[in-house]
């Protein structure tokens, strides 16, 4: 299936490469570089492309371009799903999936893909199953390593893979057993030009963060299950007992981990936290235009807003901007157009507002269209749907864990037009 | 510095290559450093803390590395190798040095080895050949994850030498106790095909051999090679389907995707098509899964005319179905092609929620699955558009993903849903990404000629956009333009001359064309700016584009034939130019029109036709969607995204017109057992892979079987096959649920005995195969009464399970259910046989008898039904009539004592279905006798009744005791209609005339529905057929169950579940016609609400509306 996998860096340089089978010479990643100039910005590269002799599927993830090399016909998503499992892995590895992190520690994502494939077929991605076979760097064991010369590669052979749950390592031991689950719910909205909601709707995820001795068997209810939409589970979850019972029942694994992500049904109007006045103008002829935006709470359920940031993508025709913040502080990035505004938080009594000039360049016509204000927010302590976690259930062990539960709701791609 | 080192870099390139090329002679040789010194002490004061410096002492420092006594060095020297590998560099020269280690002790050293020896073996086959030995001894090891990595590198070494020793070790490997060696084994099948494929014959044995495995860690990795080596060979998953098909859940993601795209294409080639018969209800009666195959036979040439879905393929799509929840985009979309590809139309669209799951996921992922979309929806519209505005595009996404979201709407777009597309795509045209800009433009002129409605809206749209000052913009309009006008170009003379005036500022090519182009097409329209159109562009004819210069040629040659008076100059002009153009084509061009439009003598007989081929109609284009002939490739493939056959496609067969043997599918139960037993029996390791969802596929089971009791006894005895085989595992951890479930399994299992008339089972293996023998030769007449009272306890008994009551004494709720059943043998018999989980269901929790406990029943059953429904995969498209929960019903008079001369008779409405028939609503009358004499012959007489109404009299009562009173029924069908039945209550003596007139409420009967198809049925019941209202609601009546007792009360309306508290919804049919009737009450904030009715009664729904805006408004 995936013949070779190339790194190649913002500039176009091949840091990395790695073939599961007969070598495939870099001259193959010309195609990809001359697909990269076409397409002028990273974002709009191809995910597949079509050689002569080979096809290349790629991701672009922390301005690093994953590329493989496929010969034969394969579900291309499977392909991208798995390139971003292997970018995800080495996040989880380095905590950063860098191209310094890759190549400071070259020998480990080696170990590591060979491991992930075997003649092109995932073998072992499960990050629990990994981190058995090849412990993660840490700064006390390359010291320890350096020294005693000993290899961080686990001498013990790890259970899970063959194990019936391959997901959960086997004798987990913690002093301190805790299980903590995050629900985290995104509104992704457009709202239009006269404030209406064009669409809106909340995506969810629980990610959960367990250490739990032994094999614990958990299961979670919810106060008010019926409003997940749509649910998309980790591997561990039994699907029937949700069907039946709307539990999600799971022996966990070890660690971090996405225990499901989910939508909320869209019959359900969606409170849309904040609100946002502006007032953008381009005036004929002039070369400069204003700029008013004020941001204000909205229906947020007596829970403060805050980490509010706003991007603009401003016209390629904006020159410079002087604007003042009556609160926090702007950047204006004049090669990229990007403004960035962080305002923080927002207090009820003293509204946010961003006001100035926008300089044109001179000669330019005036824009079309004013530039669309995409919001960041967070809310503490409120899941906007309104889902709320009734009890968590161990059973198999004899310990009391330590449970929590956190709502934290954000802004996902929440886009005004002016 | 930086400069310093690539310049190094290349240096060392050449040298490298020079060492190569030296050692291809002799490889033997020592290599000697090159360089001299200054040049070494050069490159180390140019990076002296890189790798780079080392490089040219490098080898021998590793090579000595490699061969000291410690490991830490050792390990060292390997690490430096594998980064130079990993940076494409040549290491082979230090194969001899690293090879000596593969026998290492040390793990990590042996890895990196290994890593080593994958990269360069190949080119150094006989130098690889020294550490086979060590692999050798390797797949001895005790250890099986020792033997299984020694086979994985083996089997990567790609020497031709080893070929045989690779086969012996696969053939080994495949019988290998751990599955986790056979796992690998499937791999190595699939390396040494690619290094040899001669081999192909004795590999196909080892797959045939693998795919009768039944561990789910083999799974994939089996079909994957069956796959690459051996596609064509169908027949071997035969056996294996069902089994494949019950694994799958459990099987690793990876594996998942594989072995769905390799059942769609074994599906479509074993099973005949479920569209053909789509407009046939597609009901699986699992009645008849295991019926012997006699009587399959029989009973397929009785339903020869209509299709039922063959066992398997039901199988097929019921198991894959759970996977649309999967994290794993690819396996979603496996299962999503997999619904496109197999399943009836009507069920195709459970998927479409899932692939719009994956939008939110990375662009990569978009991108693939928008373009499958787009494929779907081009076909299917009804799919997608309930999630119209999921495609909404924001100004943030990249441009390809925007482009294909666009496309999307396109699609999707309709009479009814144009308006605010429009309106969207109006902001999408400002986009300051002009591509995509553009791209809406053509949008919008799809949208113009496939929706006839809005053509001339867009046109305006689009002629406004000629205005916009960006070019690009304005270019595209005018292409548009034309080929809208091209459709309907008789009224448009204004749109024509003022692109003419645009002209001057366009530079496009393409656009000037397209203006040329209308111009000369309708130059009679236009007469007077047609050549003057000529002569300014024959000025700048040399400086035009081809494409321009063209359009010039074929204008002048166009007005040279309408209107050669004026235009016979310039035409010549043109011509002249146009023959000493650069351009050959160009030239071609003129020769040819002079030869046609210029009279001389020689020209032939077609210079008097010029006029007609020139100006012909020309057909308009069509504008048609780039992903129409996507589809004839596989969803979710490489193809698909490529639009071009992928090497190594596979086709997706036709439908077959017959269907071959489906007994091929059944498996051989003794050999199978044999088979299994040597592996079962000894590793402790097999049994749990299987384990841990058995719980859950059994509970699936149970749930999905609309009393299938065939399958469910299959699956009961393979559940008790793994709890026995694992009784050790459960005991060690029995969690309290596990063990509920235990016993629920237990009292499952002595019915699924008892049903199946099964023989004490001890081997665990063989209560399946039996079990599954014996239902097949049961007889599956369902209206036996035996037969059908056994399948509804078992029903009954699976039912009490997911209330979670435990199943310590089941004879009681089985007993209570079936003394109900006989009460309702009268309704029963009317309604299908599916129909008995419902009915049962509601009985289980509501009494039918006493109507006290009716808001109960309320609460619990809709919601069970609606889980029922969720699961039952076949209810979709079925709306069943609800058996009655009888609602205290009011009384009304019919006839008082008093002018009744001592005779009272009172009715109300029982909510009894179709006692008499159909059409008719049971009315209960009570006659009481409130004289102290006999009154005789009471009975019904001088009917006046409107036209279409009729009635069922009731028997005349013989007579009535002083003080006594009797309940009689009669039937009247009321037509749908509030209209007074109006008759005359005789007496042997005396006539009295008296008149029912039904409240509107009573004029239904209730229907079963899932929420999904409430919304359906609603979305097609919308613009006229729709009533609504905005009521206050009395604080006390805002609860789900007072509203649910309220409205059922005023009407007799069937509760469909509903996934939100505040929104209730009930369904009912109109008693005559069997229209649908949707009443929606959603609560709103500040106790208000809103109440919808859908209907196509429309005079019903606001009857109905009315009547029911009091009964919530009222305290």
């Amino acid at each position: 299936m995936i013949h070779s996998l190339f790194l190649i860096n913002c500039s176009g340089d091949i840091f990395l490469e790695k073939h599961w089978n007969s070598v495939v010479s870099q001259s193959v990643c010309d195609y990809f570089f001359e697909a990269q100039e076409k397409a002028i910005d990273v974002e709009n590269v191809p995910p597949v492309i079509s050689t002569p002799h080979h096809y290349l599927i790629s991701i672009y993830r922390d301005k690093i371009f994953f590329v493989s090399v496929i010969q034969t016909e394969v579900p291309p998503l499977f392909v991208i799903e798995f390139l971003h499992r292997v970018a995800d892995t080495f996040q989880d590895y380095f905590g950063e999936c860098s191209e310094t992190a890759i190549k400071d520690n070259v020998v480990i994502v080696y170990e590591l893909l060979e491991e992930m494939l075997d003649n092109g077929f995932p073998l072992a991605t499960e990050s629990n199953i990994l981190k058995e076979l090849i412990k993660p760097p840490t700064i006390l064991r390359s010291v320890v390593n350096s020294i005693t010369g000993s290899s961080n590669v686990g001498d013990t052979l790890p259970t899970g893979q063959l194990s019936n749950i391959p997901w959960r390592r086997a004798g987990v031991k913690y002093t301190n057993n805790e299980a903590y689950f995050d629900v985290i719910e995104e509104i992704d909205a457009i709202i239009d030009k006269s404030g209406s909601t064009v669409f809106a709707e909340i995506q969810g995820v629980i990610d959960s963060c367990i250490k739990l001795s032994g094999m614990p068997d958990l299961s979670l209810s919810f106060m008010n299950p019926r409003l997940l939409d749509d649910v998309s589970f980790h591997p561990c979850i039994r699907f029937k007992r949700w069907e039946s019972e709307r539990v999600l029942s799971f022996i966990p694994p070890d660690g971090n981990f996405r225990l499901i992500s989910y939508r909320v049904s869209s019959q359900n109007l969606v409170a849309i936290p904040v609100y946002v006045k502006h007032m953008i103008s381009f005036k004929e002829n002039s070369s400069s235009g204003r700029f008013d935006v004020t941001i204000g709470p909205k229906q947020n359920m007596g829970k403060t807003v805050e980490g509010v940031v706003m991007t603009v993508h401003m016209p390629k025709a904006v020159l410079n901007m002087s604007l003042t913040a009556t609160q926090g502080s702007y950047t204006f990035d004049p090669v990229t157009k990007v403004l960035t505004w962080d305002v923080g938080k927002i207090t009820p009594q003293k509204l946010p507002n961003l006001k100035g000039i926008v300089n044109l360049q001179s000669g330019a016509p005036k824009p079309e269209e004013n530039p669309s204000l995409n919001i960041q927010f967070k809310i503490q302590q409120l899941a906007i749907s309104g889902l709320k976690v009734n009890r968590l259930d161990m059973y198999g062990e004899k310990y009391k864990p330590f449970k929590g539960v956190k709502y934290i709701t954000k802004a996902g791609k929440f886009q005004v037009r002016t | 510095m930086e400069q310093n080192s690539t310049m190094l870099g290349k240096i060392v390139e050449v040298s490298c290559t020079i060492k190569s090329a030296l050692k291809g002679r002799n490889f033997e040789v020592t290599l000697k450093p090159y360089l001299t010194v200054e040049e070494k002490r050069l490159a180390a004061a140019a990076d002296p803390c890189g790798c780079m410096e080392q490089y040219f002492t490098l080898n021998e420092d590793l090579k000595q590395m490699l061969e000291s006594s410690k490991d830490s060095a050792k390990l060292d020297a390997m690490k430096r190798i594998v980064g130079m590998i990993a940076k494409g560099k040549n290491a082979s020269e230090l194969f001899p040095a690293v090879v000596k280690n593969v026998a290492s002790k040390n793990i990590e050293i042996k890895k990196l080895v290994y890593v080593y020896l994958m990269r360069y073996a190949e080119e150094q086959q006989d130098l690889a050949l020294l550490s086979i030995s060590t692999f050798q001894r390797a797949l001895k090891d005790p250890n099986q994850l020792i033997r299984a990595s020694a086979l994985r590198v083996l089997s990567s070494i790609r020497v031709p030498i080893i070929v045989p020793i690779m086969m012996l070790a696969i053939k080994e490997a495949s019988s290998d106790l751990s599955p986790y060696v056979r796992k690998n084994a499937a791999h190595a099948i699939q390396k040494l095909y690619s290094l040899d494929p001669e081999q192909k014959e004795m590999l196909i044995e080892v797959i045939e051999k693998l795919l009768k495995d039944r561990s789910t860690l083999v799974a994939g990795s089996v079909v994957m090679a069956f796959e690459e080596v051996c596609p064509d060979r169908i027949d071997l998953i035969h056996k294996n389907y069902r089994k494949l098909c019950n694994l799958l859940v459990d099987v690793e993601e990876w594996g998942q995707v594989v072995i769905i795209h390799m059942l769609t294409r074994y599906a479509r080639t074993q099973f005949i098509s479920p569209w053909k018969a789509d407009e046939v209800v597609d009901e699986y009666n699992e009645n008849n899964f295991y019926e012997s195959d006699e009587e399959q036979k029989e009973k397929d040439q009785k339903l020869k005319s209509t299709y039922t879905m063959d066992p398997d393929h039901r199988l097929l799509l019921r198991n894959t179905k759970p996977l649309l929840q999967s994290r794993n985009a690819a396996v979603v979309m496996a299962v999503a092609q997999l619904y496109w590809h197999l399943a009836p139309k009507s069920e195709a669209g459970i998927v479409s929620k899932s692939l719009v799951r994956l939008l939110r996921s990375n662009r990569e992922v978009q991108y693939i699955v928008l373009q499958n979309i787009a494929t779907m929806s081009i076909q299917r519209k009804g799919m997608f558009e309930p999630f119209l505005k999921s495609f909404y595009v924001r100004s943030t996404d990249p441009t390809m993903i925007k482009i294909l979201k666009l496309e999307i709407l396109t699609n999707l777009a309709n009479e009814a849903n144009i308006s605010t597309l429009l309106r969207e795509f109006q902001t999408y045209v400002k986009s300051q990404d002009k591509q995509f800009a553009a791209a809406t433009i053509q949008a919008i002129g799809r949208c113009a000629t496939n929706i006839t409605e809005v053509t001339d809206t867009c046109l305006n749209g689009l002629v406004c956009l000629l205005s916009n000052r960006d070019e690009i913009v304005v270019a595209e309009s005018v292409v548009v333009i034309k080929k809208l006008l091209q459709t309907q170009p008789a009224h448009h003379g204004e749109i024509i001359k003022h692109m003419a005036k645009l002209l001057d500022n366009i530079t496009v090519p393409v656009a000037r064309a397209s203006i040329l182009w209308l111009i000369g097409e309708y130059c009679e329209r236009v007469p007077k700016i047609a050549p003057d159109v000529l002569r300014k562009t024959a000025k700048s004819f040399t400086n035009e584009d081809d494409l321009v210069k063209l359009q010039i040629l074929n204008l002048s040659a166009k007005l040279y034939l309408t209107n050669s008076k004026q235009t016979k100059l310039l035409t010549q002009y043109v011509l002249n130019l146009g023959k000493y153009d650069q351009s050959y084509d160009i030239r071609d061009r003129t020769r040819f029109i002079r030869q046609l439009i210029v009279p001389n003598e020689k020209s032939g007989a077609l210079s008097k036709y010029a006029k007609k081929i020139f100006l012909a109609q020309k057909p308009a284009p069509l504008l048609e969607s780039p992903f129409k002939d996507r589809d004839h490739f596989q969803l979710g493939t490489l193809s698909h995204t490529l639009n071009s056959q992928a090497i190594g496609y596979l086709e997706l067969s036709d439908w077959p017109e017959v269907a071959p043997d489906a007994s091929v599918r059944n498996v051989d139960v003794v050999e199978s057992a044999k088979e299994w037993t040597g592996i079962l029996g000894k590793p402790k390791k097999e049994k749990p892979t299987e384990k841990f969802y058995s719980e859950s596929e059994e509970e699936e089971d149970e749930s999905t079987s609309t009393s299938s009791s065939g399958s469910e006894s299959d699956s009961e005895s393979e559940k008790e096959d793994k709890e026995e085989g694992s009784t050790d595992e459960t005991s060690g951890s029995s969690s309290p649920s596990e063990e509920s479930t235990d016993s629920d399994s237990d009292s499952k299992e002595n019915t699924a005995k008892k049903t199946s008339r099964a023989a004490n089972e001890s081997d665990s293996e063989d209560i399946k195969k039996k079990a599954e023998g014996i239902s097949k030769k049961r007889s599956t007449s369902s209206s036996s009464d035996t037969e059908s009272s056994s399948s509804e306890e078992s029903s009954s008994g699976s039912k009490s399970e997911s209330d979670s009551k435990s199943d310590s004494e089941p004879g009681k709720p089985r007993s209570a259910t079936s003394t109900k059943k006989e009460e309702k043998t009268v309704q029963d018999r009317k309604t299908p046989n599916k129909q008995d989980v419902f009915l049962l269901d509601l009985d289980d929790f509501c009494p039918v008898t006493t109507p006290v406990t009716v808001p109960t029943a309320a609460v619990l059953s809709p919601s069970l039904t609606a889980d029922l429904e969720g699961l039952n995969l076949s209810s979709s498209s079925v709306i069943d009539v609800t058996s009655q929960v009888s609602v205290p019903t009011k009384t009304y008079e019919l006839l008082h004592r008093m002018s009744g001369k001592g005779l009272a008779a009172h009715y109300h409405f029982s909510r009894q279905p179709g006692l008499f028939c159909d059409h008719m609503v049971p009315v209960q009358v009570t006659v009481t006798n409130t004289t102290d004499q006999k009154i005789d012959n009471i009975h019904i007489e001088g009917k006046k009744l409107p036209p279409g109404m009729r009635m069922h009299e009731f028997n005349p009562i013989e007579c009535l005791e002083p003080g006594g009173s009797t309940t009689v029924t009669m039937g009247i069908d009321f037509c749908d209609s509030t209209q007074t039945a109006s008759f005359q209550l005789c007496t042997k003596d005396d006539h009295f005339n008296v008149s029912i007139q039904p409240p509107v409420g009573e004029l239904l009967l209730p229907v079963t529905m899932s929420e999904k198809d409430f919304k359906k049925e609603q979305g097609m019941l919308t613009g006229m057929n729709e009533t609504s209202a905005t009521i206050a609601v009395a604080p006390q009546n805002s609860t789900r169950l007072v509203i649910i007792e309220r409205v059922m009360k005023a009407a007799n309306l069937g509760v469909v579940s509903s996934g939100q508290d505040n929104i209730h919804r009930f369904a009912a049919k109109t008693v005559h016609s069997g229209s649908l009737m949707l009443v929606t009450v959603e609560l709103k904030e500040s106790s208000t609400a809103q109440l919808v009715i859908n209907t196509e009664k429309t005079v019903i729904g606001s009857v109905l509306l009315r009547e029911l805006k009091p009964v919530l408004s009222q305290g």
